[in-house]
């Protein structure tokens, strides 16, 4: 299936754009997508931590991922 | 009551104060966040900040409602600025009124630093000789 992936800070350049589309199988974890990033982008191995948001709340390496989900890769934050 | 908020124009600490302003409070703390001209000997020219708008107001709705119940604040106001941001401007302003004074210091400080380590805004420093996402690298 083909999901929608948005980035913001570091990610987004990264990436080279704020939202890309991949295809994942059916039944991907966080982790896996997790895993698959970090394979096409090795950029974002070199991160403090990368943490993946899904609807708006930070989500746990073993979630499945649904066609619907807002999913937003979340670099290390520095507000304040 | 909580007021959380993400945007882009020039924040008012008076306001904030304002929204926490009760009779019943024995004290109000605040925290203003300022852009500083230097960081680790490198001189800053500006900050851009950019936020993931709606997780971020509910990440700091979740900071204020924990500091509701942990130091039963009366009001708490938590507002953060996007966009780029000149030395002396303001990206963050706190606000809490607690019955006493204690929990209200106690408070603040929990929101700030929970706010740097789980609300989703980033910046980048603009420095005279290139640019750098603040905490992004080891």
């Amino acid at each position: 299936m083909k999901i929608n992936l948005i980035a913001y800070g570091v990610a987004r350049e990264i990436l080279s754009g704020s939202e890309i589309a991949i295809d994942i199988n059916e039944g991907t974890s966080i982790e896996s997508l997790k895993t698959t990033l970090l394979e096409k982008y090795p950029d974002f191995a070199k991160l403090q931590y990368l943490k993946l948001a899904v609807n708006e709340d930070y989500q746990e390496d073993n979630y499945v991922i649904h066609s619907h989900d807002e999913i937003v890769i979340i670099p290390p934050v520095s507000g304040g | 009551m909580i007021h959380v908020k993400v945007t882009d124009q020039e924040l008012i600490p008076a306001a904030c104060i304002d929204l926490v302003s009760d009779p019943s409070a024995g004290g109000t703390t605040t925290f203003i966040g300022t852009v500083r001209n230097q960081t680790k000997g490198r001189q800053v020219l500006a900050l851009d900040f950019e936020a993931y708008v709606p997780m971020a107001e509910k990440e700091m709705k979740k900071i204020a409602e924990h500091i509701e119940v942990h130091w039963h604040a009366l009001h708490v106001c938590i507002f953060h600025r996007t966009g780029r941001l000149s030395i002396g401007e303001i990206p963050v302003v706190i606000a809490v009124s607690t019955p006493h004074r204690n929990a209200a210091f106690e408070a603040c400080q929990y929101a700030i630093d929970t706010l740097k380590e789980t609300v989703p805004i980033w910046k980048k420093e603009m420095l005279e000789d290139g640019e750098v996402w603040v905490s992004a690298h080891p």
